[in-house]
């Protein structure tokens, strides 16, 4: 199976797979550096993981890099001087690459608010780079439109402002409007691939998809969604992937620092399909299409406040916490729940307890576990995945 | 170790914590509800002009600490599933709840009626309230989320934001709990005793700018922040506090006298020091003890900044009453972004006439401890006063190694006599 692109180039997945794992792993951004160098006073600006509005960035001509530490392929070398050993590893491999000059190619640098070590990073940011854009992005956690919309509205507005001053273009509606449809697409086509992997999970592997969603941190939206849906047409295409007897399995508490794709081979290895996931959760934060008509901006405030993807970092006023979780469960018909948070994720460590219990009530099993980005020891990891999943198809009720 | 010497102000503090203590115990039984909130933006005044009565898990947890529970209850929140990596506190105060929620007085802490989650300066806060609101099942929860001071000053739309949020979401919550309507004039009475007691407040903390310092503004100033950063900000109990602790510290500066410590007067000032972040509770007295064996003084701290930077000059104003507390609660110390705090303790060194500076490190607060490190080379960079780097934890005992803090100070006292001597 192949497909056509352009002047007659003919992808295989093989192809596609090497081109989507070489933009993932490749931590010298040099996809970010080409783009820039396709065209004169092209910007980019990056961003820490989670929500951003990326179609701001997107309609002042930039392009939206989304910085997720350096995985299991950079040394950590200044980075550790920066934080105490009880603090995460995302952002000492972060200022890892920016100390080293890999962040270099950025023009400014965003950070959402995820939790006080991302916060406080942007303040260190300032610091390290006075000369360099940084923005902290406060989104709402009051969901009223007339209060945390019209906060949230004049927090947009600021950034329009400065993405404007900094790229040199004017961000009108027409261009903003043009932008979120394009966001949606992308968005769309990603909910495709989740939904054809929740059906076919054998057809889409995580290990795959885990690349090919990764791509979109360094890739023009456009550009990103051509490649999901090369990918969602050359996958069903290869003819040795069967069904086999797999449990199938959400994974939660990867929404920040992401795994190495070492635990994602390990827990397919384990017996494990991965049928929904919340990493790489800032694309595909706004679950719905964000309105193209009317005010482009009240469109984004309208889509954060009440089309948003359920995470620790966002407060939840219906006391629900687990419900997302159950929902995914029963929406993707899984068996149990592996709760995978980055060591010293508070977030992530201060809302397992409550999605625990929420899973217990509704007799859900589930196992839990930590890992760092640059994991590298996978055996207990193995071990556990996989008397879990045994357990889940050998003793399951269901 | 030699039995305690408390001040007046200290005895008087004490019975007023007490006190409210024994009010919260029989709260329920006399028809009075109760609310817990947090200390950093706590809105006290609002609340008490209800006729409620805050609760501060916060102040639970470091008074946990203070009397040796903490590892007990901490030990109850792990066995329960929450991770040994989350802050101490939110496992101290859940692992309190787990054994029967007796507060720090041998008292019974009554259930919440209300959960005001001040959103302000701490992720922590949110997931803390989120756990809580778990625990007890069926309590109302307000949240007022205050933005961050990335920038280090207030803009008005985040000003808009917090009173906004203070009409729509707090008072309702408020009113429909007490079961009274908002009483704007009360409010604005109490703001007025606030202010009055934040006055005092900040007299006694600048007093330490005197050689020598007739305070500790670290181990003597976590008392000294007692009645205003928790349950008596606006009431005129904390003003007569305050008033009696200033006549205190003028006795003690006209006599020329240093700080009381728990051993009684210390002797001969040596080295000012200025200190950033909170202290160990499990150990407290055992770790100020450190100090001030070797004749060093802190003149200046962070810590007592995170329920209010009145020092730069805030007053809780009455004529702008709900302006007021979002400006109160947008300035809490860790709500402003790494440069201002480094701003804040560049300034401390200078004005205090520092002679080196104090980094305490806690494991279980993000808030403060991520950036320490830049922090205190920024400071030695542009000061040329050298700095010391600490880690213990809040609360949990496991986190203090004695024998490593004291030979870590030491060190460092020493080689500030070494850098006199040369400069001599």
């Amino acid at each position: 199976m192949d497909v056509q692109r352009g002047a007659g180039d003919v992808v295989t997945l093989d192809d596609l797979m090497t081109q989507a794992r070489s933009l993932s792993e490749d931590i010298d951004f040099t996809a970010v550096t080409q783009w820039k160098a396709r065209a004169e006073g092209r910007k980019a600006i990056g961003h820490m993981p989670t929500y951003v509005p990326r179609e701001l960035i997107h309609a002042s001509g930039m392009l939206s890099v989304g910085i997720t530490g350096g995985g299991d392929r950079l040394e950590i070398i200044r980075g550790d001087a920066y934080f105490q050993s009880y603090i995460c590893r995302i952002p000492r491999s972060t200022i890892e690459l920016a100390l080293s000059h890999r962040l270099d190619v950025l023009d400014g640098m965003l950070f959402p608010s995820i939790c006080d070590v991302i916060r406080n990073l942007s303040g260190m940011w300032s610091m390290i780079f006075p000369d360099r854009y940084v923005h902290y992005v406060d989104v709402p956690q009051n969901f009223d439109v007339a209060v945390g919309g019209k906060f949230w509205r004049r927090e947009l507005e600021t950034l329009r402002t400065d993405f404007a001053r900094l790229s040199g273009v004017a961000i009108d509606d027409d261009a903003l409007r043009a932008s979120i449809a394009v966001y949606n697409e992308n968005r769309h086509v990603i909910r495709d691939l989740y939904r054809a992997r929740s059906e076919r999970p054998w057809i889409f592997p995580m290990s795959e998809v885990y690349y090919i969603l990764r791509a979109g941190n360094v890739l023009p939206p456009e550009e990103h969604t051509a490649m999901l849906r090369e990918y969602l047409v050359l996958a069903p295409g290869e003819s040795d992937r069967r069904d086999q007897d797999r449990s199938r399995v959400v994974l939660a508490g990867m929404f920040c620092e992401q795994p190495p794709h070492g635990l994602v081979l390990t827990l397919e290895r384990a017996g494990c399909y991965v049928v929904d996931d919340d990493f790489l959760l800032g694309l595909r934060w706004l679950q719905d299409d964000v309105t193209t008509t009317g005010d482009p901006l009240d469109a984004l405030v309208d889509a954060y406040l009440n089309h948003s993807a359920m995470s620790a970092s966002r407060y939840a006023p219906d006391g629900d916490r687990g419900r997302w979780l159950i929902d995914s469960v029963a929406r993707n018909r899984a068996e149990g729940v592996i709760f995978a948070a980055p060591s010293f994720c508070d977030p992530a460590l201060l809302d397992q307890p409550m999605l625990v219990t929420a899973l217990d009530r509704k007799g859900i099993p589930h196992t839990e576990f930590k890992y760092a980005e640059d994991t590298g020891q996978f055996a207990v990891i193995r071990e556990q995945a996989g008397t879990f999943s045994d357990s889940i198809r050998l003793w399951s009720e269901a | 170790m030699s039995a305690v010497r408390k001040e007046d102000s200290m005895l008087l503090q004490k019975q007023m914590m007490s006190d409210h203590y024994d009010r919260l115990a029989s709260a329920h039984d006399e028809g009075r509800k109760v609310v817990y909130t947090f200390v950093p933006g706590n809105l006290n005044e609002l609340v008490r002009s209800f006729g409620l009565l805050p609760v501060l898990p916060e102040i639970n947890a470091l008074q946990s600490g203070l009397r040796k529970k903490s590892g007990e209850y901490i030990a109850e929140a792990e066995k329960n599933g929450h991770s040994e990596d989350v802050c101490t506190y939110v496992k101290c105060d859940i692992g309190m709840l787990k054994k029967g929620n007796i507060g720090p007085t041998g008292t019974q802490l009554p259930k919440p009626d209300l959960l005001l989650l001040s959103y302000t300066g701490c992720f922590t806060f949110l997931k803390w309230f989120e756990l809580l609101r778990e625990e007890y099942g069926d309590v109302p929860v307000a949240m007022l989320h205050v933005p961050y001071q990335a920038n280090g000053r207030i803009e008005p739309h985040q000003r808009d934001y917090v009173v906004q949020q203070m009409r729509t979401e707090v008072i309702p919550k408020l009113e429909q709990v007490s079961g009274r309507a908002y009483d704007e004039d009360r409010l604005r009475e109490m703001l007025r005793l606030s202010a009055r007691a934040e006055d005092d407040l900040v007299w006694t903390l600048e007093s330490a700018k005197r050689t020598p310092s007739p305070i500790d503004a670290y181990f003597g100033g976590v008392h000294y922040i007692g009645p205003i950063f928790s349950a008596f900000r606006g009431t005129q109990g904390a003003v007569d506090y305050y008033t009696a602790l200033r006549a205190e510290v003028q006795e003690r500066l006209d006599a020329g006298q240093g700080p009381v410590t728990p051993e009684g007067p210390m002797g001969t000032e040596k080295y000012r020091l200025v200190v950033e972040g909170p202290p160990n509770w499990t150990s407290f007295r055992e770790f100020w003890k450190m100090f001030y064996d070797e004749g060093a003084v802190f003149v200046a701290s962070t810590y007592t900044k995170v329920g209010g930077l009145y020092d730069r000059g805030f007053r809780h104003d009455p004529d702008h009453p709900l302006e007021t507390l979002a400006d109160y609660c947008l300035g809490c110390y860790t709500n402003l972004g790494l440069p201002t705090r480094v701003d804040l303790l560049e300034q401390y060194i200078n004005d205090y006439n520092a002679d080196g500076f104090l980094v305490n490190s806690v494991k279980s607060c993000n808030s403060f401890s991520v950036g320490q490190l830049m922090m205190l080379r920024q400071l030695e960079e542009r000061t040329g006063v050298p700095g010391v780097f600490i880690e213990n934890d809040l609360v949990d005992p496991r986190y203090f190694s004695a024998a490593n803090i004291k030979n870590r100070i030491e060190s460092y006292l020493q080689m500030l006599d070494q850098k006199r001597g040369k400069a001599a």
